[in-house]
């Protein structure tokens, strides 16, 4: 009898184990790493995992739809929540790879206000909300640059007055404005001159005036390294990297803030069919917490997209220094920028990515 | 170097294994010692000298030394220490292609990728003749190794006895008066050995040139040479012509390797004139010898089977002495047997094959007798 | 068959197998997916089988317009569509978004009367011919359209073939900068790896056995840390370039730019390579004979003329393996010179990778594998032709 009750209790045991591990959900998410994705885990990844006991896998990317696409079309989905761009947000839910978000199951404001009024215009939507502002910018190595530096996105493309390699990233997106911002079109009618042959013409021209002297990057940890090797005189890159390589690692990098190109970021799209949709979704909704959002700027320079969370931002957490002036909307630093438009270029994403592969081939 | 035209020219006289009628110094090493790793050396304090138009073989085991003293002569070695001189001109310095030299390697050294002809003309093209008269010497060389017709020919179409000849030919086409051979025949079996044997002595009588010729085949250097010089360790043990190293040896390494003989170990009791007499295990032996030796000095005592008979008259050889059949080998012309004699079963003597000597059996005691002239005691250095 | 050729093929059964199915086979089905393809045909099935008796001038009968407003949606809710609207998409760009949002919005569209009323009425871009055309184009079974494209050809309105115009031919351009690179790659192998070669060949044998082992340790190292190692090497704050402006040859600011360009590209590939042609090399250096420059010199010839004469013809079969190696292996690369190249250093096989793995456009992929295949074969036939395969030594 003794030994029988044993033998109950062990196999109690086994079975509670195994069910504690069935228990254990996880789901993966995927970012574009380096220290935006280690921001996003210690702004609320932990936190999520904390509050509901989802294990919170994390992958890295550098962006665009093709393994979305691979995944959803092989019927074998092991993304579960992708952290996009917002033009491949548009384009994915289009295509019915992501899976649309219920705009009223939107956690509310601080305020208790709901979502549908705590969002700028043109960020809230089904295809995913944006989570934060950032800004592609260029930087350069104090360093490795005279007295003369550069100051303005015209010199970046000035290789007579600052010579020496660029670092741009492997794509049309960005790469475009800056080469009609620089050719001397105003601010407001860069998109409009995009829209035509010719001005797309006139935006790859230039671009071939400085191609030779490009190195591209594809991941957004590459810009501050090549930046730190003195590979590149100067590298476009996301602001965040840049602050947190001054910051962190002591990097003498200044940022150009002239001609930056102000974009909504980080729509996160729960990749369709994936069979944690429940857990994905759970995430999504704690992601977009004004708390969340704000939460990021402690220790990256984005600044969250929802009105009441603006109020959050402070110092950042390891350093102690004000957040407010390495924000890309600072007035400080919007002198001239461009806001990206992002509906254009989900109209255009893929042909102009077509076009940019082609020239970049030849 | 320059290139006189010794083809075909009388040879100066001399028919092989006759001293020239007027000699000259074609080649000396004076001195000459080589080493690799500055302890062990290869060759040692060596002298020699070569005349014009003679074949002089180097003869002697392998590792004695006598290839890397071919090879210093070529140009592919140096001397580590004393000269070498051609013609009375020390060729120290001298590169190997300025020296003029025709050398024959071991396995052909043919070039794989040219033809027989291309190969022949190889040496006259890198001199810059022009090309009808290289054809002309080509056809001529090819003619005198009997390879006429072969020019279009690869050389891996060839037989071995066939590459040789052109091996020959492409040292000799260019007209060095000079020709070394590194065991030329090594390759090849006993009849082509043979065959080339012959063939390379009668080019020598036909175009007089200076021959030094390696070898390790002791027959082969009694064949072809005017004179041998036995290689050992480094040194030359003895350098004569054929019939002075198998009939006057100097030395124990030289009985021992130029052809067979017994050897008995003694001591000398008595010496008179170019006679003497040696104690040895059974009893007194009476030996002529060369050199100095005296009395008290230990010998070896050598003794050429092909000179020993069985059952004399008593009384007809100075030296007579019972021995025990051991066995008897029948090799057709010739009887080997083998006695034991003084408590050595390792005595050989051959005999001709005629009525008498088949009737002898093992175990049987024989006579046997040779003569004082057939018998010499050696400088006793090495055993 | 005799019993003992039955027992021997047995023996060779599982090798046959072995390569059949994980070299032939993909390989067929690689090169048959760039004239033949059933993915995207099977999303719309019924309508391609009513298009099949459509001419391709106006529209297409009403019978089309029915059973694609019917099998869309089927396709978004199987999530199959992606196959039709990728294809379509790379055909004519912003198909994509059409099909995904016409296949989205017909299940809630009232009915106008017709199938090609109602489907009008979602997009006017149905009332398109041309559409229709894209769209039996993107999902025909067989169609030499990636050949088309692999070779920067296309078919013009009239149905002509012709080249592209300037801005849009990619491959060619690429298929001849992947050759000229391999080229050089070849090249500087040959150059670099001859004198090793013949170090090696010519050393001692203990001696001779570390410098094979240098030789092969790129072998034994993975491709990604020998390719950041000369990113350490050659950047422009790397050790070369530190080494050069410490012995004040040069100066801070007139660094070498030595990385991701294609100094980058030869740099990085050659070392790869190396291996390839110092072993042939090596191999058949080793079978000539010492005394063949002996000889050559005893008969007079300079160590110049012995060397061009006598022994480098005698190499020649291992310069053939090397080479051949070297280059179909560099034709092929792609990782490298992608990582150290920069702009330079996008090579045919990028684009092969590209298509493979990023735009998911297989069809493209192995037309353009072919015709590398193609191009393989043909240098290999004239190489054949001109040095003979049955010389080359590969060690």
């Amino acid at each position: 009898m003794r030994t029988c009750n044993r033998i109950v209790l062990a196999l109690a045991c086994l079975a509670s184990l195994s069910c504690s591990s069935d228990h254990t959900e996880s789901i993966t998410v995927v970012s574009f790493g380096g220290s935006y994705a280690r921001a996003s885990v210690l702004a609320y990844h932990q936190a999520f995992t904390k509050e509901t006991g989802i294990e919170v896998r994390l992958e890295d990317y550098n962006g665009g739809l093709a393994q979305i696409r691979a995944q959803v079309d092989a019927g074998n989905v092991f993304w579960d929540v992708v952290d996009l761009e917002m033009p491949d947000a548009e384009l994915a839910c289009n295509e019915g790879i992501i899976e649309l978000v219920d705009l009223n199951a939107m956690p509310d404001g601080v305020g208790g206000e709901p979502a549908q009024q705590d969002y700028p215009a043109n960020t809230l939507t089904e295809c995913g909300p944006a989570g934060l502002y950032y800004s592609t910018i260029y930087a350069y190595n104090s360093r490795y640059v005279g007295e003369h530096a550069p100051s303005s996105i015209e010199d970046f493309f000035d290789l007579d007055t600052f010579p020496g390699r660029r670092g741009m990233r492997r794509v049309p997106f960005a790469n475009l404005e800056f080469a009609l911002m620089a050719d001397g079109v105003p601010l407001g009618e860069v998109y409009a001159t995009l829209d035509t042959a010719e001005g797309l013409d006139r935006a790859f021209a230039k671009l071939d005036t400085i191609k030779n002297d490009v190195v591209w990057w594809e991941a957004g940890a590459q810009p501050p390294q090549m930046l730190a090797d003195g590979e590149v005189v100067m590298s476009t890159a996301y602001n965040g990297r840049v602050f947190n390589a001054q910051i962190l690692e002591a990097q003498p990098f200044v940022v150009v803030w002239d001609g930056q190109l102000l974009s909504f970021g980080g729509p996160l799209g729960i990749v369709a069919g994936t069979p944690r949709f429940e857990a994905a979704l759970a995430f999504v909704h704690f992601a977009n917490r004004p708390q969340s959002q704000a939460n990021i700027s402690k220790y990256i320079s984005y600044s969250p997209v929802r009105l009441s969370a603006g109020a959050l931002v402070g110092n950042h957490v390891d350093t102690g220094i004000d957040m407010h002036p390495h924000m890309p909307a600072s007035p400080e630093n919007t002198r001239r920028a461009l806001k990206s438009d992002w509906r254009w270029w989900s109209e255009h994403r893929e042909e102009l990515n077509e076009r940019f592969s082609a020239w970049l081939a030849r | 170097m320059g290139y006189k035209p010794v083809f075909f020219a009388t040879a100066s006289g001399h028919i092989g294994g006759q001293p020239l009628k007027h000699p000259s110094t074609h080649v000396e090493y004076l001195g000459v010692s080589k080493t690799y790793d500055g302890e062990q050396w290869i060759v040692e304090e060596l002298e020699l000298t070569v005349q014009r138009g003679e074949f002089l073989t180097l003869l002697g085991p392998s590792g004695s030394g006598k290839t890397t003293c071919l090879m210093m002569l070529a140009g592919f070695e140096a001397p580590t220490r004393g000269d070498i001189r051609i013609a009375g001109k020390s060729v120290q310095g001298i590169p190997a292609d300025k020296r003029g030299i025709g050398v024959v390697f071991q396995n052909y050294a043919l070039f794989p990728h040219m033809t027989v002809g291309g190969n022949l003309a190889f040496p006259l093209e890198v001199r810059g003749m022009a090309e009808s008269e290289r054809r002309a010497r080509v056809d001529k060389a090819l003619a005198l190794v009997r390879m006429s017709g072969f020019e279009g020919r690869l050389p891996r179409a060839l037989s071995g006895g066939q590459q040789q000849r052109v091996a020959i030919a492409r040292a000799l086409v260019f007209e060095p008066e000079l020709v070394l051979m590194d065991e030329p025949l090594g390759a090849l079996d006993r009849r082509l050995r043979e065959e080339l044997q012959f063939e390379i002595r009668r080019i020598h009588r036909e175009l007089g040139v200076t021959i030094v010729y390696v070898t390790h085949d002791q027959q082969e250097a009694m064949v072809m040479s005017d004179r041998v010089a036995v290689f050992s360790h480094g040194r030359i043990e003895q350098i004569a012509s054929p019939e002075v190293l198998y009939e006057e040896p100097a030395r124990s390494f030289v009985a021992r390797f130029i052809g067979e003989n017994n050897l008995i170990k003694g001591e000398v009791s008595e010496v008179k004139g170019g006679v003497c007499t040696v104690q040895v295990e059974g009893g007194a032996m009476t030996a002529t010898h060369l050199g100095d030796l005296s009395r008290g000095d230990q010998t070896l005592v050598a003794v050429r089977p092909e000179r020993i008979q069985l059952r004399p008259d008593p009384g007809t050889y100075a030296n007579e002495f019972t021995a025990t059949v051991e066995d008897v080998t029948f090799l057709g012309d010739h009887l080997r047997m083998r006695f034991n004699l003084f408590g050595q079963a390792d005595f050989i003597a051959k005999l001709p094959n005629i009525v008498g000597h088949g009737a002898v059996l093992p175990d049987d005691e024989v006579r046997l007798g040779w003569a004082a002239l057939d018998c010499r005691a050696l400088n006793f250095v090495d055993i | 068959m005799p019993r003992a050729r039955l027992i021997s093929l047995a023996l060779v059964l599982p090798l046959l197998a072995f390569v059949g199915v994980t070299f032939v086979a993909p390989l067929a089905s690689l090169l048959s997916k760039s004239a033949y393809e059933t993915r995207v045909h099977d999303v719309i099935p019924e309508t391609m089988s009513v298009l099949d008796t459509w001419d391709g001038h106006g529209l297409p009968p009403e019978a089309a317009f029915a059973t694609i407003a019917k099998e869309l949606p089927s396709a978004r809710a199987d999530r199959t569509l992606l196959r039709l609207s990728g294809a379509a998409n790379r055909l004519r760009p912003g198909m994509r978004i059409f099909i995904a949002a016409t296949a989205q919005r017909v299940p809630r569209a009232e009915f106008a009367g017709t199938w090609r009323e109602t489907l009008a009425g979602i997009d006017e871009g149905w009332a398109d011919p041309q559409t229709w055309r894209v769209i039996k184009q993107a999902a025909t079974k067989f169609s030499l359209r990636h050949y088309l494209q692999a070779l920067d050809l296309e078919q013009r309105p009239d149905g002509s073939i012709g080249a592209r115009p300037e801005q849009e031919r990619v491959y060619m351009p690429l298929l001849w900068r992947t050759l000229v690179v391999s080229f050089f790659v070849t090249l500087l192998c040959f150059v670099i790896g001859y004198p090793i070669a013949m170090l090696i060949a010519d050393s001692p044998p203990r001696r001779r056995n570390l410098l094979l082992l240098l030789v092969l340790v790129p072998f034994w190292t993975s491709l990604l840390v020998r390719t950041t190692a000369w990113i350490v090497l050659l950047q422009r704050q790397g050790v070369i370039n530190d080494v050069l402006v410490s012995f004040g040859l040069l100066g801070d600011d007139t660094r070498l730019e030595m990385i991701y360009n294609m100094t980058g590209t030869f740099v990085a590939m050659t070392h790869v390579l190396l291996p390839f042609m110092v072993l042939p090399l090596y191999s058949v250096m080793r079978s000539i004979p010492e005394n063949q420059l002996r000889a050559s010199a005893s008969l007079g010839a300079s160590p110049m003329q012995g060397f061009v004469r006598v022994y480098f013809p005698q190499t020649l079969p291992g310069v053939g393996a090397g080479a051949l190696l070297v280059f179909i292996l560099s034709i092929g690369y792609y990782i490298t010179p992608a990582l150290v190249g920069g702009s330079s250093g996008q090579l045919i096989s990028n684009m092969i990778a590209y298509h493979v793995q990023t735009s998911l456009n297989w069809g493209l992929a192995a037309a353009l594998s072919s015709i590398l295949l193609a191009a393989i074969i043909v240098l290999y036939l004239a190489f054949n032709r001109l040095v003979g395969i049955d010389r080359m030594r590969l060690g």
